[in-house]
């Protein structure tokens, strides 16, 4: 929490290191799509099979769309984008920041005059912050499609009551929820990560527990705190 | 796990124990209590771990455009003493002065406006692997002063110039050996042209060849830029070669300081154990069991 206020004062504080954000931004969030994207499609297909399935039992096929964009946007976007990216960035922030403790940088970083909380974390807690919903949004727009392309393409449904029960029962209020939680979850990534990176001991053996505390430690966080939003908003 | 973050935040942080003066009181205490020559000067600095109580009461005194270099055995505290100069660890008790400024109560910001008066050669170099090297002997200058990216490349082009090594700024780090890697780590030590320079084992994992052309490198930096310096280590050809003044560091005290003259002919029976290397004599640590085979 502390690391977290930190962060939170340093970010308005100058200079403003945007070179760094935007390296950033690339980091956990470019070359986070293919990953995020496959996840999504994957499972909007799979939610699709399975609300088929139990939903033929009493002829409410129709409202697969509907539960596939609502899990999808409520649940499944964010949480599962939170927790590829918590394996992929949280574990290499908590790495790279390992490695640079126990190689003296983030000594070096004080002694050239730098706030490594400034120069290492606030970039990185931003570009999860902005990041994260955007996943998401890639995540149930791709999880939707799949939904929709096993429903109509694989089971026979038709498009347009498809297309039309996901519209009508599916609101904004979802969507912001969804993004909501993928804020809460970037900053949890980032926040664990360079918080298990910055407290890193002992060489190699040290790097590699950091590493792995992180990635255990954020996503059991990102299932916390989503069970907390959604109760707070149920 | 959380004890950690008092590590991150504690660096940077007054000791609040003590009570705080007004910072135009403070500086008129400080200024008046050192002479105008002194650049750094420790008084009855303590610093502990736990039970583990490494400094115990250091008192060493580095006159402007010094080279002071402070020997002792591994673990006697050598690094601990140079980290609570430049503020990376925080001393638990005793007066640090730098350049006129008692350390113990500065704010973040004068930290870092103190660090600029800073170089400081680590011992393991600590480059920065994710960028080039003229961006690492550029760093400070790219967060501190207005200059443009290839201004920057050029002043850290003529740095590097300055330690020995040409066509390697577009480099990374890691393609260099560990002798380049030192020159450019001092490159960014000098960056900034800071008064004080830092060395922390200077010449550790070189070989003879190496560690000397960094020796030469240190003598050079202070003919030229009119440096004062700290170097600790233990590796007494060096000690003999950049020092004006040595310091002996032993239980948690300085033991002896002086010339490398007046060194070499101390009457101080652990001072002569140390700088010739012998096993047997009154430093017992570390060689208790080849002692025994003796």
């Amino acid at each position: 929490m502390i690391l977290f206020y930190k962060t939170l004062t340093l970010i308005f504080r100058p200079p403003f290191d945007f070179r760094n954000l935007f390296k950033q931004i690339e980091e956990v969030g470019v070359k986070s799509i293919p990953v995020v994207l496959i996840t999504g499609a994957f499972t909007g297909m799979v939610l699709a099979l399975q609300s088929y399935t139990g939903f033929k039992r009493f002829n409410a096929e129709a409202f697969v769309g509907t539960v596939v964009a609502l899990s999808m946007t409520r649940e499944l976007g964010p949480v599962l984008s939170g927790l590829m990216v918590s394996g992929r960035v949280g574990s290499a922030m908590a790495a790279e920041l390992g490695t640079m403790q126990v190689t003296e940088q983030i000594d070096a970083l004080y002694t050239l005059a730098t706030n490594p909380i400034k120069y290492l974390i606030v970039p990185r807690f931003l570009a999860a912050l902005i990041v994260m919903p955007i996943l998401t949004i890639f995540a149930d727009v791709i999880g939707i499609l799949g939904g929709y392309l096993i429903s109509v393409e694989l089971l026979g449904s038709n498009p347009t009551i498809y297309i039309r029960r996901t519209y009508d029962y599916l609101d904004l209020e979802d969507i912001y929820i969804g993004l909501l939680k993928a804020c809460v979850f970037g900053m949890i990534i980032a926040i664990i990560g360079c918080y298990q990176g910055f407290n890193t001991q002992g060489g190699a053996e040290g790097v590699g527990k950091s590493t792995t505390r992180a990635v255990v430690l954020s996503s059991l966080l990102i299932l916390i705190a989503n069970y907390f939003i959604t109760a707070f908003f149920f | 796990m959380w004890p950690g973050l008092a590590k991150i935040f504690s660096r940077n942080k007054g000791i609040t124990s003590e009570p705080k003066l007004p910072m135009e009181d403070k500086k008129l205490a400080d200024s008046a209590s050192i002479p105008a020559d002194t650049m750094i000067l420790l008084r009855e600095v303590h610093k502990s771990f736990g039970a583990n109580h490494v400094l115990r009461g250091v008192n060493l005194e580095v006159k402007r455009g010094e080279s002071m270099v402070v020997i002792g055995g591994s673990g006697t505290g050598k690094s601990v003493l140079i980290k609570c100069v430049i503020g990376l660890l925080r001393h638990d008790r005793g007066e640090i002065y730098v350049d006129g400024q008692e350390i113990s109560h500065l704010t973040e910001e004068e930290w870092n406006e103190l660090r600029k008066k800073f170089g400081m050669l680590f011992q393991r170099d600590a480059l920065f692997d994710s960028l080039t090297v003229w961006e690492n002997v550029g760093f400070a200058l790219r967060r501190h002063t207005n200059l443009s990216d290839e201004e920057i490349k050029s002043i850290a082009i003529e740095k590097l110039k300055l330690v020995g090594l040409q066509n390697v700024e577009n480099l990374m780090p890691a393609e260099l050996s560990g002798g380049m890697r030192k020159r450019v780590s001092l490159a960014r030590a000098i960056a900034m042209e800071p008064a004080i320079l830092l060395y922390d084992e200077p010449t550790t994992g070189l070989d003879p060849i190496m560690a000397n052309v960094i020796n030469e490198l240190i003598v050079t930096m202070r003919e030229k830029l009119q440096v004062t310096s700290i170097a600790i280590t233990h590796d007494m050809v060096s000690a003999y070669r950049i020092a004006d003044r040595i310091a002996m560091l032993y239980q948690g005290k300085i033991i002896e300081v002086g010339t490398p003259e007046e060194i070499k002919s101390s009457p101080n029976e652990i001072v002569q154990q140390f700088i010739r290397g012998e096993v047997l004599g009154p430093i017992t640590q570390g060689a208790e069991f080849i002692r025994q085979a003796i």
